[in-house]
Order: C-alpha cells, then structure tokens, then sequence
C-alpha cells in the first residue's frame, strides 16, 4: 500500500465555540493534485494551515512521511517546511516592497544563495508569470488577479517539493485561470511536485487532480477521483445540481441550457456515452 | 496555556461547581490571570527577539529602523528638549532667585536632565512618535497575514519584525537622550543666561562642578530600560493584536496601537521611580 506524505487522523480543531475540524481523517499522497473542495466558510483554509503548521489542532495527530509532526524536533519539522510552500488566498504580499523584492524575499531571508543567483531565479519565474512590466510596482499598485500572480511567483520560487494554494485561481481571468491550471499540472509533469489546491473553480480544477477531497461538517465527507465523485451521493450534490437547473431554467436559448448542463451536471460516464 | 503556529495564547476557562462565593471573584481572578500570563508572554517574547538580534543578515534591517526611530525622531526630540531646558531655565530662576543662589541655575537644569527630564521625555516622545508606527505597522502585518506568510517562507517573524526595532531601539534611545540633555542644557542656558542675565561663565562653571560621570551613566541606564520597555509593549502589542478580544481586524490595530501608547507611558514613569530608587 503507498504511504502517505501527508496524513490527518482525527484532527479537530474549534475556535471559541465554533468547531471548525471535527475529527477529519485524510491522506495526500506523494506527485498528486489533491483539490479540496467544499462550502465557503466549511474550513478548508484552516485545514491547509495545519499542513504548514500555521495552526495547531486540538486534538488528533498530523503524520509527515508517517511521523507525527507533534514528536519531531525542531529542526527535523524544520526539514519538512523547507519543502512546503503556501500561496495564501488573500495572497499576504508585503505591500511596503515592490513585486521584484516580494518574490526574491524567501531567497534572500531563507537561503545562502549569492545576490546574483536570487536575481536570475526571480526573474525567471517573472518571466513565467508574465509579471515583468510590473517588477518594481507595489502589490497595491496592482489588479487582484497580477497580485495572485505574483503570490503565485513567490511561492514557487523556491522549487519547493510541495506547494499548498489556497484558491489560486480565484480573481483570474479564463485565460489565466487555464495558464495557472496548466503550469500547476506542468510542474507535476517535470518535476514530481505534490499540490494541494483549495479552489471553488470547479469543474475546472477536477480535470487536473488526481483526487479531490470534500469537506462537509468538520469531516473529510469523501475522497476519491473526479470520476468518483460524480456518482458521489450527497446532499450537497443534489443541492448543487438544484442551483444549476434553476439558473437553467431562467435561460432562455436551449443552446445554453445544454451547455451549462454539458458543463456541470454530465457526469464522465454520461459524457462517454453522449461522445459514442 | 497553549501556544499554537499563530502564536496564540489561551486560557482555559476554569468550570466552576456548586454554589458558592466564587463565581463573584471570578472575574477578578481571570484578569489577575489574564495580567500575570501577558506579562509572561511579554517577557519570553521581548528574551526570544533580543536573542534574534545576533542572528546572520540583521544589520542592515537595524541600520533602516535606527533611521526610522533615532533619526527621523530626532527634531522632535530636540525641539522637545529645547523648550523643556527653556521652561526649567525659567522655573528655575525664579526659585532660585528666591533664596539667593541663581548662581546654580547651570547646575539645577543639567541635572535635572541628565538625571530625569531627559531619559522620561526622550522615551516619551519616541513612544508617541515612533513606538506607534511600530505597533499599527506590526498589526497591519499581522492582520493581513504577513506574518503568517513569513513563517511559511521559513522566515522567522521574530528575528525579521521585532528583533531590529528592538535593536534599533536599544541605539536610539541613549543617543537621543544626549541630544535631548544637550538641547535642553542649551535652552536652560538661552533663557539663564540670554534672557535673564545670569553669568555665562557661572553657569557652564556650576555644571562642570556638580554633574558626575554617575549622573550621565544613571541617565543612560534609564534609556535603556525605557528603549527595551517601550520596543518590547509596542511590538507585543502589534504582534498579537489579532488575538484582542475586544475588536477585530483595523478596529484591533487602532485599540491596539492606543493601549501600546497609554502602557508604554505608564510603564515609563513606573520604571523610572523603580531604576531611580534602585540607582540612588
């Protein structure tokens, strides 16, 4: 059976009276996409920050390669982070430094590297990004959707072996919502890169995961693939198909209610069958 | 007590049974706890940042907050200074030349200077003017997860936020207070000397005759009491001004930044009468 690289078990996690995380068990495993989805406001934020470390649970053990996080030393976790990003869904760039110093800021705070070395690293993921016309503006000088991309920069320019983002496609344009999806699915391809995505993008962001997680009442309600959860019985499912038929039936050219439902409610197997 | 990745600090609610006289003291009792744990948190906080300092890649961030707090304070400062020598110099005369001996003016005014007026304003002034920069910018960074982004950068918050605005403080504080005593002797002197025609010679004479090497080193230990008091309340302040339970997001950064102004105060002039007492 594969191990794990990131396992939850019975991770609970309230603030004040709200319980946020009651007892979720999960598993991310190594050079997967894994997508949590789930209800605004259901938690998946605070799930993600207690894979970095950014929250503490309250009960239950998080497993790193099979050891609990909670009985390695300092500098093993240590170890752990160095591989960890996190894109943060407000993206949290320093708004007093320019976008060049933001992305080379956790090489020069976190590395040894020489000054040239950071500048040849940033300005390549500048490039990627296409974020080179607005090197020296500040995040404030800058639309939502080029701040989430140089979030996206500084996370990444660290070739780190994991990558937690929390909504990053939230903002973007179609054609740089697909650029993303496609880099994030390119960077597995190349380099073996574990993700874990928190997005609402959907169906988009199931064509590049490999599993999707849901989140429902504190627990991970399902996990499986994208195949999976379209047979997936939930209530939300069906609450979620409701949406979709009302905005269907206030539409008033056929063509669109076909397309929205060829979009949203189709399910894999009954787009195999439509496509014979 | 817990303490989790976001540094935050929970009590947990005793449950109280039966009835009895305790549920009267209770909030005493929890405010006395929630004092004595701030206070704690306080003093590991401002220990693991002062450590912080001697850490790699750290001159050149204090060298930017020495300018941010000495330097750009430093006309405030001074013109502080100026008009507090100018007012002592004339309270001074006045008494003085009640009993004859107008002839100490020199003397009275550096003194009192050096020894209190210099180090209590300068850190008042720095408080006002710089330590509440450092809270609203240390809480905006912390609201909007800044901080947060630092950790996950494996970028300790301690060593990159607090550890250079303490250092810088450290730097500032005893150097400010100089220019504060200097100014201040000058201003003593514009209204002593200037103004009301007490003798030159006499009053640079009087305060080479009376103030001591123990005077100035006195002063200067009270600045640095005040630099560390001030730097740790402002920066504790910012830090965790997400776990205040009153407000929430730039409404916690502005009662924050207030209750790091009002402390910082306070603790000042209870901290002077307590080095005063313990110097004497």
């Amino acid at each position: 059976m594969e191990m794990s690289l990131i396992e939850f078990r019975g991770i609970t996690k309230r603030f004040h009276d709200k319980t946020v995380l009651d007892g979720a068990d999960l598993k991310i495993y190594e050079n997967q996409i894994t997508t949590i989805i789930g209800k605004s406001g259901s938690g998946k934020s605070v799930l993600l920050k207690h894979i970095i470390g950014l929250i503490s649970p309250d009960q239950g053990t998080i497993l790193f390669r099979g050891k609990p996080v909670n009985d390695m030393s300092k500098k093993d976790w240590d170890g752990c982070r160095q591989q960890i990003s996190y894109m943060f869904q407000n993206n949290a760039l320093f708004d007093s430094m320019t976008v060049f110093e933001n992305i080379a800021l956790p090489l020069q705070e976190a590395t040894d590297l020489k000054k040239k070395e950071i500048e040849k690293r940033v300005m390549s993921r500048l490039e990627q990004m296409e974020l080179t016309d607005v090197i020296h503006k500040y995040p404030s000088e800058l639309s939502g959707g080029t701040q989430k991309r140089a979030a996206l920069a500084r996370a990444l320019v660290t070739d780190p072996a994991i990558v937690l983002f929390d909504e990053p496609t939230t903002g973007q344009d179609p054609i740089r919502k697909n650029a993303i999806l496609s880099m994030i699915a390119h960077y597995r391809k190349q380099f073996g890169f574990t993700a874990v995505l928190v997005s609402h993008d959907i169906p988009d962001v199931f064509f590049i995961s490999d599993r999707v997680l849901f989140l429902w009442g504190g627990k991970i309600a399902f996990h499986g693939t994208y195949e999976e959860l379209s047979r997936f019985n939930h209530p939300i499912m069906q609450e979620f198909k409701k949406s979709i038929e009302d905005l269907s039936n206030e539409l008033p050219e056929p063509l669109h209610r076909e397309m929205l439902r060829f979009r949203y409610v189709l399910t894999p197997d009954e787009i195999k069958e439509v496509r014979l | 007590m817990k303490v989790d990745g976001q540094n935050s600090v929970r009590i947990e609610e005793p449950k109280m049974t039966g009835n009895s006289i305790l549920p009267f003291f209770h909030p005493f009792g929890k405010g006395a706890m929630n004092v004595i744990n701030n206070l704690g948190a306080a003093a590991i906080f401002s220990g693991l940042a002062f450590q912080r300092i001697f850490r790699p890649k750290q001159f050149r961030k204090i060298m930017q907050q020495v300018f941010y707090i000495g330097a750009k304070s430093s006309n405030i400062v001074m013109l502080i200074g100026l008009f507090t020598g100018m007012v002592i110099g004339l309270q001074l005369y006045y008494t003085l030349t009640k009993v004859g001996s107008e002839g100490f003016l020199g003397s009275v005014v550096a003194l009192s200077l050096i020894r209190e007026l210099g180090p209590v304003l300068t850190a008042i002034m720095i408080t006002a003017r710089a330590g509440s920069a450092m809270t609203a910018e240390i809480g905006f960074l912390r609201i909007s997860e800044q901080i947060d982004a630092l950790y996950t950068m494996r970028i300790d918050p301690l060593r990159y936020v607090i550890s250079p605005r303490i250092a810088a403080s450290i730097i500032s504080f005893p150097v400010l207070t100089a220019f504060f005593d200097l100014i201040g002797i000058l201003g003593g002197y514009l209204t002593g000397v200037v103004l009301l025609g007490v003798n030159k010679g006499t009053y640079f004479y009087r305060i080479h005759a009376y103030v001591e090497m123990t005077d100035i080193r006195d002063g200067f230990i009270k600045s640095l009491v005040f630099a560390l008091l001030v730097s740790t309340i402002c920066c504790y302040q910012g830090y965790f001004a997400h776990l205040r339970t009153d407000s929430y997001g730039s409404k916690s950064i502005s009662l924050s930044t207030t209750s790091a102004v009002v402390l910082s105060c306070v603790m000042v002039l209870i901290a002077d009468y307590a080095v005063t007492s313990l110097l004497m």
